[in-house]
């Protein structure tokens, strides 16, 4: 370790101690604390972070999680008993992340200590033979040695040193240092370090994250029973969610039109309605994807968006109505081939129920694949479909998949040769059932996943992380040196002029220093009336 | 000319510009060339009296010595070699300049034709961020130990920019809405800068590691005796490190978790790519221990930066091309 002197910790004595309680808890607390531990330990954390960017982690991508599974089924296992799928929740992992923070707190707090001793302290007085020094320049004037010393104490203080206060045997020098930055750069840098990492774990406590699917023309209002998922931290309280609630008035897809990165996603934006809490008036914002709505800290986002095809269902008769309305069907591709069921509960004097199975393709295109969509754009919207009829099972307690139909007690409707019946509509047709039964497809809207949340103590991790590169770049620019001046009569009767210094930062050239320690003599020559020194080096 | 037209020849300027730097890396490498021919020239001057002396021990023949010693250090037309080396080193360092102005041009280009930051995938990243790395060698190549680090340097710039004009090529495009965000332009332009210091610094480190190699074994021939004092290249990576490491604290860490939080309304969600950034932080902050503990100054840091730069070249192409994160953005 460099030995700084503000860092007069004894070096790292690798030695175990005898084996008495508190000698070894003091060996092992100086072994945490060294330096030689941190860089370890920062090597430890960044290679346990592997690992997390390598597996699917449940955190950032469930589905993907669940893919690996069904695929490695025996490999998962192993996984799942390292717990390699939360990486950085396992308590190895935290293990690594918590002694890094126990060495960096035991190590800056002394060391904060120390630099606060350090910067009242006075800088240390000129060593007996200045010419020792790195950098050294001696000149002669014909001022007096005190008046020299005068202007010296002035030149430094104009180059903003902090100078030594004489003590009596000390009239023929001046001891200066500056660049103390560096070292309370540094303390700053690794203290905002800890009050990132407090920020970021203790708002994780508060914070939450809930999903909602709204169709265009439906809305929402914020509670925890309306969400399709929700994850918060230990201390979140329902209580805490604002009483809003939003309707989405529109959701607008817009895609590349052309060239060769046709069909990309150009914009979306969601435009909605907002009631603060009940009774209060009702605004209109949009949303836009780097433009979420902020609700007194709740931010609302726009994720992944859809289509939803809307039916209506008719009973034997024509009339009357059995269901009606847009379904969310889930993409499954980037031109937005989506399927999705409508389940169609049937009151008994009107059939069994229905449930329909389909694809919606917003640009149908059908060739020797079958169909699909080529764009995701609504150009030539089309859905595909077949039917099943039987009991859904929806009155039984269980929850179903609004996704998935269970054909358990169903049968699938079939055509007039025997096969499996299937329809194919463009926007406005009507199809009809074999048992007499009709489905319309009255054409679609869009749907859009919103993320509600709120991000506690994110100011305050951004406060830390502001005031840790500032204080970084104190750490890493500022240089810290001294320089000393003593005068004294030569053997001519002129006044000789020496000016020396010393540098202590990581780095830093001798060049630089030697630079300053010469313009610091040219300033003082300049002083006392221009270039009547004799130089010499 | 129409935008698109601007943005599809900017393709073929970087073309040209990377040619420009090959043919700049060949005359550095004439230039090397000759110097080591004259090294070698001198320092088998200075051997050959001590081969006499055991010549004269073992056959006690009284050769004079002073022939060889007389004829060798200035050798027949060193003073010629010394000029043609000159010649061929501003010949390279004046084509380094010429292509990087080219590639400025190229990437100039490809920002107008695309109305936007021209690094919005991994081929306007490679092409700005070998910009970036240009300009710095061009700047170093001021002292002694930069322009011996700018040949290699050439080298390495001439790989990525010729990657970049024919794997990574992708035609110019919009970007999806995620990334229309001024966000883009600061934290992946911090993320390109920081990128092009980490490149210069790990030429630098690597140079380091040899030369400190060659002064050990005590050679004074071949690569490593060519190279600058190894301290003057440590202080150099240090330096170069010390302005990148800010650099990639603020844009990739920082301002890529505000944008992530706007963007995906979280700010840290341990996608790989924010997990490579991190790393790559974890990384050179051991570098910057390295520098201050005791014991491992010189080549060991230097492995340790150079582990940094592993590091930075996998958030970057592995991440891209390997993972499918939220942040594949790479176009591929
Ligand atoms: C999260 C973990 C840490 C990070 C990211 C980190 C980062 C850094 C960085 C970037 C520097 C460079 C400043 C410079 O070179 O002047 C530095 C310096 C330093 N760090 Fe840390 N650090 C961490 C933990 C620790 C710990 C645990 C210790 C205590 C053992 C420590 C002690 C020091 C010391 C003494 C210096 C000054 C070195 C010098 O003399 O220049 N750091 N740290």
């Amino acid at each position: 370790m460099t030995t700084t002197p503000m860092d007069t910790r004894p070096p790292v004595d690798n030695r175990p101690p005898p084996l008495n309680g508190l000698e070894l808890a003091r060996w092992a607390w100086r072994q945490l604390t060294s330096m030689r531990v941190a860089l370890i330990l920062l090597f430890l954390l960044a290679v346990a972070a592997i690992p997390g960017s390598i597996i699917p982690q449940t955190e950032a991508n469930p589905l993907n999680v669940r893919d690996f599974r069904a695929r490695n089924p025996e490999l998962s296992q192993w996984y799942d008993r390292l717990g390699l799928f939360d990486v950085y929740s396992t308590p190895w992992f935290a293990a690594i992340y918590i002694a890094l923070m126990i060495s960096l707190i035991g190590c800056i707090l002394p060391r904060c200590w120390q630099h606060w001793k350090a910067m009242r302290a006075q800088p240390p007085k000129a060593p007996r033979r200045l010419t020792r020094m790195p950098a050294y320049r001696k000149v002669e004037v014909d001022a007096t040695p005190d008046e020299a010393l005068a202007v010296a104490r002035a030149e430094l203080r104009s180059r903003r040193f902090r100078l030594r206060k004489p003590l009596e045997d000390e009239a023929d020098s001046v001891g200066a240092e500056i660049g103390y930055l560096r070292e309370t750069g540094n303390l700053l840098f690794h203290l905002a370090l800890v009050v990132v990492l407090l920020a970021v774990a203790l708002g994780g406590l508060f914070s939450y994250r809930a999903t909602v699917l709204v169709t265009e023309g439906s809305g929402f209002s914020n509670q925890v029973i309306q969400f399709d998922s929700l994850s918060a931290g230990a201390l979140f309280d329902t209580a805490d969610l604002p009483p809003f609630s939003m309707d989405l008035d529109e959701f607008r897809m817009e895609f590349v039109e052309s060239g060769n990165q046709i069909g990309q996603p150009a914009d979306y934006e969601a435009t909605v309605t907002l009631v603060r809490e009940p009774g209060a008036e009702p605004e209109t914002h949009t949303i836009r994807v780097n433009e979420p709505l902020n609700i007194d800290g709740t931010s609302v986002h726009i994720m992944s968006p859809g289509y939803a095809p809307a039916f209506t269902v008719r009973a034997a008769d024509g009339e009357t109505i059995l269901a009606e309305g847009p379904v969310p069907f889930l993409p499954r591709d980037g031109s937005f081939t989506s399927e999705g069921v409508v389940k169609v509960e049937v009151p008994p004097e009107y059939g069994d129920d229905i449930g329909i199975q389909a694809g919606f393709l917003p640009t149908a295109f059908l060739d020797e694949n079958g169909p699909r969509s080529v764009f995701p754009g609504a150009r030539n919207p089309e859905v595909y479909l077949t039917a099943w009829h039987g009991d859904l099972g929806l009155d039984d307690g269980q929850p179903q998949s609004i996704y998935r139909l269970d054909t358990e007690d169903m049968e699938q409707y079939l055509g007039d040769g025997g096969e499996p019946y299937r329809a194919r509509l463009p926007v406005g047709e009507t199809v009809g059932l074999p048992d007499g039964r009709s489905i319309t497809f009255d054409g679609y809207v869009t749907w859009v996943n919103l993320q509600i949340g709120r991000n506690s103590g994110r100011e305050l991790a951004l406060v830390g992380g502001v005031a840790a590169v500032i204080g970084l770049m104190g750490s890493l620019y500022a240089r810290r040196r001294r320089a000393w001046v003593r005068t004294s009569v030569g053997p001519e009767g002129r006044t000789v002029v020496e000016v020396a210094g010393l540098h202590r930062a990581e780095g830093s050239s001798g060049d630089r220093l030697a630079d300053e320690i010469g313009a610091i003599t040219d300033g003082l020559l300049l002083r006392l009336g221009g270039a009547e020194g004799k130089r010499e080096d | 000319m129409d935008l698109d037209a601007v943005a599809e020849w900017s393709r073929y300027v970087v073309v040209v510009a990377t040619l420009g730097y090959l043919a700049s890396w060949l005359a550095f490498c004439a230039e090397a060339g000759i110097h080591s021919r004259r090294r070698r020239a001198v320092t088998e001057a200075a051997a050959e009296p001590e081969r006499e002396l055991v010549g004269v021990a073992a056959s006690a023949s009284a050769a004079p010595a002073d022939e060889a010693t007389a004829s060798a250090p200035s050798g027949p037309g060193d003073a010629e070699l010394q000029e043609r080396a000159d010649r061929l080193g501003g010949l390279g360092r004046g084509l380094f300049a010429l292509t990087t102005v080219a590639l400025a041009a190229g990437v100039v280009m490809r920002g107008l034709g695309t109305e936007r930051a021209p690094w919005a995938n991994m081929y306007e990243f490679s092409i700005t961020g070998t910009l970036v790395a240009s300009i710095v060698f061009i700047a170093l190549a001021r002292t002694v130990v930069g322009r011996v680090v700018a040949v290699w340097a050439v080298l390495l710039i001439f790989v990525t920019v010729g990657l970049a004009s024919t794997f990574l090529y992708v035609p110019p495009g919009p970007v999806q809405p995620a990334l229309q965000s001024y966000w883009l332009v600061i934290h992946v332009g911090c993320a390109v800068l920081a990128f092009g210091l980490f490149t210069v610094g790990a030429v630098v480190s690597a140079l380091q590691i040899v030369s400190e190699r060659a002064a050990e074994r005590g050679r004074t021939t071949g690569f490593g005796a060519s190279l600058p004092e190894s301290a003057g290249l440590d202080r150099l990576a240090y330096r170069l490190t010390a302005i990148a490491f800010p650099i990639w604290t603020f844009g990739p860490l920082i301002l890529g978790a505000i944008w992530a939080e706007v963007s995906w309304g979280r700010y840290w969600g341990w996608d790989p790519k924010e997990v490579w950034a991190l790393i790559t932080w974890l990384a050179y902050a051991a570098y910057l221990h390295a520098r201050a503990t005791a014991g491992w100054k010189g080549s060991k840091a230097s492995v340790v930066a150079l582990i940094g730069y592993g590091t930075v070249l996998f958030s970057y192409f592995g991440v891209n091309i390997l993972f499918n994160g939220l942040h594949s953005y790479g176009g591929l």
